[in-house]
């Protein structure tokens, strides 16, 4: 399956786009996500650092597997206010 | 009322909604953007927002406070895109019968919201940009 990833603030601009496209296994997970976005997009976050993702509007962990409907977002530190 | 907008934010409105006969207390909260930072003068700021998910959060934020300090009526508007050192970017107005119950209801919302609603600040200087809290991603 193939996911459309949104991107905001710091990983839009390293990115050069508000989203970018994964493509998947069917039924695999938040964390096998981010290991690939890891290998295809290392200008994005460094290797070591934690990726906070955004599931449907709800914060996801590395656990849930994901569905090809799925409106799947990162999300860098939030800084409102 | 709760808004996220691209607008100037009158706090008065903001605090207006939240004004009912049952209460003797609102607490207004007024974000307002810095002029520097490390000693660097901040020319101006962006913001930017998960509008969808923001939102939902900031609903369920405000539900829990609501519930935990046995409040009816809260108010928050929070603005985007590009706003002025000094100007407002935020407005979080909590109405309760008392006032220590609107103070502390009030703090607890803003700490959540910085906490978990997807809003992203960033600060433009003469020679560079910051993404607030973003500096070990």
């Amino acid at each position: 399956m193939k996911l459309e990833i949104i991107l905001f603030a710091i990983y839009k601009e390293r990115a050069k786009a508000s989203s970018i496209y994964i493509e998947l296994m069917t039924d695999s997970t938040v964390g096998q996500l981010i290991s690939k976005i890891k290998n295809e997009y290392p200008e994005l976050a460094a290797p070591e650092t934690e990726i906070v993702v955004a599931v449907n509007s709800e914060y996801a962990e590395y656990d849930l597997q994901l569905n090809p409907n799925d409106e799947i977002c990162l999300i860098p530190p939030v800084s409102g206010g | 009322m709760i808004e996220i907008t691209h607008e100037k934010i009158n706090p008065e409105i903001i605090t207006q909604a939240t004004m009912k006969d049952t209460n003797g207390a609102i607490v207004t909260f007024l974000g307002t953007t810095r002029d520097s930072f490390d000693g660097k003068r901040v020319i101006t700021l962006e913001y930017e927002a998960y509008e969808k998910m923001a939102l939902q959060k900031l609903n369920e934020i405000i539900n829990d406070v609501k519930k935990e300090y046995n409040i009816d009526d809260i108010s928050i508007s929070h603005r985007i895109g590009t706003v002025g050192v000094g100007e407002i970017s935020l407005v979080v107005a909590v109405a309760s019968p008392h006032r220590l119950e609107a103070f502390q209801a009030c703090n607890t919302l803003v700490d959540r919201l910085k906490d978990v609603v997807p809003i992203w600040k960033k600060e433009v200087y003469s020679d560079g940009t910051r993404w607030v809290g973003s500096e070990n991603v």
